[in-house]
């Protein structure tokens, strides 16, 4: 068990000066540039994790209600437009893909290359925000709203209506839930192509885009469930 | 006493000349703006303390409702209503906004980058986001008191919580904010440990205390997920009906009660798991000896862990779930006692031919193994279907939960607070006064709660205003009893904050620990250690020769 | 032993299933004491035989692997023995006798209400007959609540939009308090009650009188006969059939039909008075209001002298 200094010149606090002082990004308590960058991608993997949690206790929860009224989660589900769900997937496939080739860029130092995988992505996350309000706004034409506020001719005056409010109300929720997500994205890579444009990043430092990429994708993968989910249920 | 503190140890010079942690800057902004994880833990610490006086108020002002039938405090009469907010908001602090944060934000927040030889945890803007984020739940569950008490008992049962007035949205929103910070804190700890050991520290020979965190920053990632959604699906509920919960828009309030337990049974986890993490330290050191059984210890917390997310049911077993998930969550709830059992028994065959100290902090580690003997063995009862279903919602609960939660966690928590107290403070405290402390501390506590196991037993159920006569004398002797543990909280708060009017005396190492926070200087300074540490033996490593090896 | 046991830990059995409860639990009390005195005197045991001395040398004792399997798998033993111990009464408890006599529960803030076979109510006053399985049949209106009857080890949650059950079979004549426990908002330390257990003798005769949520109506408790009919309109079906705002249903209103002259089908006109509402109720067909089918069931034995008066009554408070 015991062990000395001289074993383990990698990892020890000498080491690191002489290593990484140059690089301005790394942070003191880590004793090089590596562990600093597999600390934060352990990091962003746990707090994925919990997304992925959270997200799946409103999937038990739909399918639980759904088990309670399947008919009317059937019928509900006709009220929402495939096509721009359809448009949505594609998008954000789409961006996902850009995303990687961010993040390929930023790791071998493609400064030009970055900001414009950035700036298609971001371009992306606003046509999925696009869509989705010219969504949400013909939900709201139609009243088709979460719980007490859902109101429709066709179904109010069945006994079992709640069934069909119960649906939007997860509509909303999931994908609402999933909105902010997007919304927050936009944000991040928006702050990524801020730094980029500063040229901070680099093939020895490029920790924040792999992140963000990786946030980027869970999103992606969340609305790869929510899609068919709430679209083609049958 | 004082010929064993010095014998083994001796004041730092360096410490007394050197700037520290403390004295590095001394501006209100320089701790509002510190990344410095030792920084943090003390502001935790604040907060979770006056969390805890505020909650323990709340249960001295309840007990005193409880003396008599009459329901006066002071003269003034106490209607149902009152009490009924007072337990709930006793509930809700001392759970939320105490015990859950209070021995990973303050203490573990403190000790654990200095055990593993670190000099910080891996995000310490992220450490002290989780502080801030606490602070804004904090500020949120009070708020919701101010403006419109909260009746509904913490556990937010539908679809009472539904119907209920009061700002049942704004609290939940509040345990819902409460919840991250509690995710971001466990995340934290569980990078620190994977990535910021110290060279040479493999899994296995981390002190316990960093194997009990690591287990409970597992259950805080993997459930307060859980729990924020169904906080979020409450607080829908209540806005727009959507009819989950509530039976009239064709809900079910089982389901509530499911998704609430998923997390909050291995909440209790993350309640237990600290304590249970601070008194594996305790024992070898004051003991002088080596921790028996270091594997089992180490691999007791992880399967308490993972036990800790397929027991949720047992906390329903005449809630209505189906009759087969309830013989299948008893069976599950006794897994729960063999690790368990497994640690008590290590730790006293760590005791056994020891040399031990009785100082304050190894009194508090006896207390420990007693309460959660108690603690334990009637969780038992609980566990047991035919007697669960007498016992289950009546004050025999209340005094398990209690137990567990005050008697094990609280107790570990002051014995670890004593126990880094100088490490944090620079300070000695009173012996004379802590061990008074202790004694009146233990005596209190089980004056209080065994009575309650008694009522328990006899059928007086929990949440109640009014009692019959019967129960009288021993809602009285329960009274008299928090009086003494009030007393002997208010007696340690006093002798503790006095040690801060002293120039600092503490030595770096005051209990011959040899783990590695005892290696730097008590105060710490900023960046922990001068060099980075180096293991040279495995924790509780009480072999003369091993100290000689250097 | 008993007057321990009596005092400090459980309450009077009410009946055989008590007994078994207690058993197990008497015996994990037992078994508690034990290990929880063998760890106390153990840690201070130690804390005083090897207190701290100067210069002694603990020995380097990192496990014991026999031990350790031991004192895991023993616990593992005990604990799968408990398991079943606890399962053998809960599967007493969780299946009802086929012959039970069936009460329903309905749990409402704050009270509790009990319907029995016949039709008869009560309201926080519980009648049960002795040596006999009861089934009870629970519901709520509003929100959780918990039928607990602590003599009798047995309670169980109660919630709106299901049905739950829990039985017992009292053992002997005598009074037991049920409580709520399950937290159901201002007034549930309020929301108890007695339960009777008594002979068939006497059950039978609580049963003839319609159990006694009646006496709350009339004297000398009260005098709201009229109230107690409204209950009984709307309880009994009368609403179906009759309304009391005059407007035409299946049957004439009663809204001011007191003391009123009807032509009847048989040609001749009645008063409608005390007499002739009692007569309708009992033999429906007798006299029938012109322009109305005869299609009343007859309530004979449906209704209890008290109910009968009640419906009196509210008939001639709807002038």
């Amino acid at each position: 068990m015991s062990t000395t200094t001289t074993n383990l010149p990698a990892h020890g606090h000498d080491a690191h000066e002489a290593h990484d002082e140059h690089n301005p990004f790394h942070q003191h308590h880590f004793a090089t540039m590596e562990q600093q960058f597999d600390t934060s991608k352990l990091g962003m993997w746990l707090f994925l994790a919990t997304e992925v949690l959270m997200f799946g206790g409103l999937f038990v929860g739909f399918g639980l209600m759904q088990g309670r009224y399947p008919q009317e989660f059937l019928e509900a589900h006709t009220h929402l437009q495939k096509f721009p769900g359809v448009l949505n997937t594609v998008v954000l496939l789409f961006s996902s893909w850009t995303m990687v080739m961010a993040v390929h860029a930023a790791q071998t130092g493609q400064k030009a290359k970055l900001r414009m995988y950035l700036l298609i992505t971001i371009a992306c996350a606003v046509v999925f925000l696009g869509v989705k309000y010219y969504e949400y706004s013909h939900k709201f034409e139609e009243h088709l709203l979460p719980g007490i506020f859902y109101h429709h001719q066709a179904t109010d005056s069945l006994p079992n209506s709640w069934g069909y409010a119960t649906f939007f109300s997860f509509y909303f929720m999931m994908t609402g839930l999933h909105g902010i997500h997007i919304i927050i994205g936009i944000g991040l890579l928006t702050w990524l192509y801020i730094k980029a444009g500063k040229d901070e990043f680099s093939s020895a430092y490029f920790t924040p885009v792999d992140l963000v990429g990786l946030y980027w994708h869970i999103v992606d993968m969340i609305w790869i469930y929510l899609f068919p989910l709430y679209y083609l249920i049958t | 006493m004082e010929r064993v503190l010095t014998a083994e140890t001796t004041v730092s010079t360096r410490s007394l000349s050197e700037k520290n942690y403390l004295n590095q800057e001394t501006t209100v902004w320089s701790w509002m703006t510190t990344v410095d994880h030792k920084r943090i833990g003390l502001m935790y610490l604040v907060g979770s303390l006056t969390f805890f006086l505020f909650g323990g108020v709340l249960a001295l002002l309840l007990r005193l409702v409880l003396l008599t039938p009459k329901h006066t405090l002071f003269g003034l009469t106490v209607d149902a209503e009152t009490y009924n907010r007072l337990f709930t908001l006793h509930g809700a602090v001392m759970v939320f906004l105490f015990i859950i944060p209070a021995i990973p934000g303050s203490l573990t927040n403190f000790v654990l980058p200095l055990m593993l030889g670190a000099k910080d945890v891996a995000f310490p803007k992220l450490n002290l986001a989780s502080f801030y984020i606490y602070v804004v739940g904090a500020i949120m569950a009070v708020t919701s008191i101010i403006i419109g008490a909260v009746d509904t008992g913490w556990t937010f049962y539908t679809p009472y919580s539904t119907t209920s007035a009061g700002s049942v949205a704004l609290i939940t929103m509040a345990v819902f904010v409460l919840g991250f910070s509690s995710i971001l804190t466990g995340l934290n700890f569980i990078a620190t440990v994977h990535k910021l050991r110290a060279p040479g520290m493999g899994w296995f020979d981390m002190p316990l205390f960093v194997w009990g965190m690591y287990s409970t920053a597992l259950i805080q990632v993997l459930a307060t997920p859980v729990l924020a959604i169904t906080l979020v699906l409450l607080t829908m509920e209540r806005l727009f009906h959507i009819g989950i919960f509530d039976p009239k828009l064709g809900g079910d309030p089982v389901l509530f009660q499911h998704f609430f337990w998923f997390y909050s049974h291995p909440a209790v986890y993350i309640m237990i798991l600290p304590g249970m993490a601070i008194i594996s330290e305790l024992i070898p050191t004051f003991s002088r000896k080596t921790i028996f059984g270091y594997r089992a210890i180490a691999y007791s917390s992880v399967s308490l862990a993972l036990v800790s997310f397929i027991v949720w049911g047992h906390h329903m077993f005449v809630s209505g779930q189906s009759q087969l998930a309830t013989v299948v969550f008893s069976a599950l709830t006794f897994l729960v006692a063999i690790p368990s059992g497994v640690k008590v028994f290590n730790w006293l065959t760590t005791m056994y031919k020891g040399n031990i100290v009785l100082a304050t902090p190894m009194l508090y580690a006896i207390s420990f193994l007693i309460l959660f003997a108690i603690g334990g063995l009637t969780g038992i009862f609980l566990g047991t279907l035919s007697v669960d279903v007498h016992l289950t919602d009546t004050y025999f609960v209340v005094a398990h939960f209690h137990y567990v939660m005050m008697g094990s966690t609280v107790t570990a928590f002051l014995g670890g607070l004593h126990y880094w107290w100088p490490k944090m403070t620079g300070r000695m405290y009173s012996e004379k006064w802590g061990r008074i402390g202790c004694a009146l501390w233990f005596i209190g506590f089980n004056a209080t709660f065994i009575p309650q196991f008694i009522m328990g037993s006899r059928g007086m159920p929990r949440r109640y205003y009014n009692y019959l006569d019967q129960f009288q004398p021993f809602h009285a002797f329960s009274t008299f009893g928090s009086w003494i543990l009030g007393l002997s909280l208010f007696m340690t708060a006093a002798y503790l904050l006095a040690s801060l009017r002293k120039p600092a005396d503490a030595p770096d190492n005051p209990w011959g620990g040899t783990t590695l926070e005892w290696k730097t200087a008590s105060p710490p300074i900023t960046h922990n250690f001068h060099d980075q540490p180096v293991l040279e033996r495995e924790p509780y490593d009480y072999r003369p020769s091993a100290g000689n090896r250097h | 032993m008993d007057w321990i046991t009596g005092r400090f830990m459980l309450p009077p059995q009410g009946s055989a299933y008590a007994g078994e409860v207690d058993d197990v639990f008497l015996g994990l009390y037992w078994l508690s004491q034990v290990l929880f005195w063998g760890i106390t005197l153990a840690a201070i045991y130690f804390a005083w035989r090897y207190r701290y001395k100067e210069g002694r040398v603990t020995p380097h004792i990192t496990h014991n692997t026999t031990l350790e399997v031991l004192w895991s798998a023993g616990p593992t033993l005990l604990c799968v023995g408990i398991f079943f111990w606890g399962l053998n009464g809960w599967m007493k408890y969780a299946v009802a006798p086929g012959d039970a006599m069936e009460v329903l529960v309905t749990g409402k803030q704050w009270l509790w209400q009990f319907e029995y076979p016949d039709g008869s109510r009560t309201i926080n006053d519980l009648h049960v007959p002795v040596g006999k399985p009861v089934k009870f049949t629970m519901t709520s209106e509003d929100v959780l609540h918990d039928f607990f009857v602590p003599d009798m080890r047995v309670k169980h949650d109660i919630i709106p939009g299901r049905y739950t059950q829990i039985w017992f079979k009292p053992d002997a004549v005598g009074k037991h308090t049920f409580t709520c426990a399950e937290y159901c908002g201002k007034d549930h330390s309020g929301m108890k009650g007695i339960m009777t257990v008594e002979s068939d003798a006497d059950f039978a005769k609580f049963l003839e009188t319609g159990g006694t949520e009646w006496e709350d109506y009339f004297p000398p408790k009260a005098n709201r006969q009229a109230e107690w009919g409204k209950l009984q309109y709307e309880r009994k079906g009368c609403n179906s059939c009759h309304s009391v705002d005059g407007s035409k249903s299946k049957g004439p209103s009663w809204k001011g039909i007191y003391m009123k002259m009807e032509a009847m089908n048989s040609g001749k006109s009645m008063m409608v008075d005390d007499d002739y509402i009692r007569d309708s109720m009992l033999n429906p067909q007798s006299n029938v209001v012109q322009g109305y089918e005869p299609i009343m069931p007859t309530f004979q034995g449906t209704l209890k002298p008290n109910e009968i008066r009640g419906l009196v009554a509210y008939i001639q408070s709807l002038k």
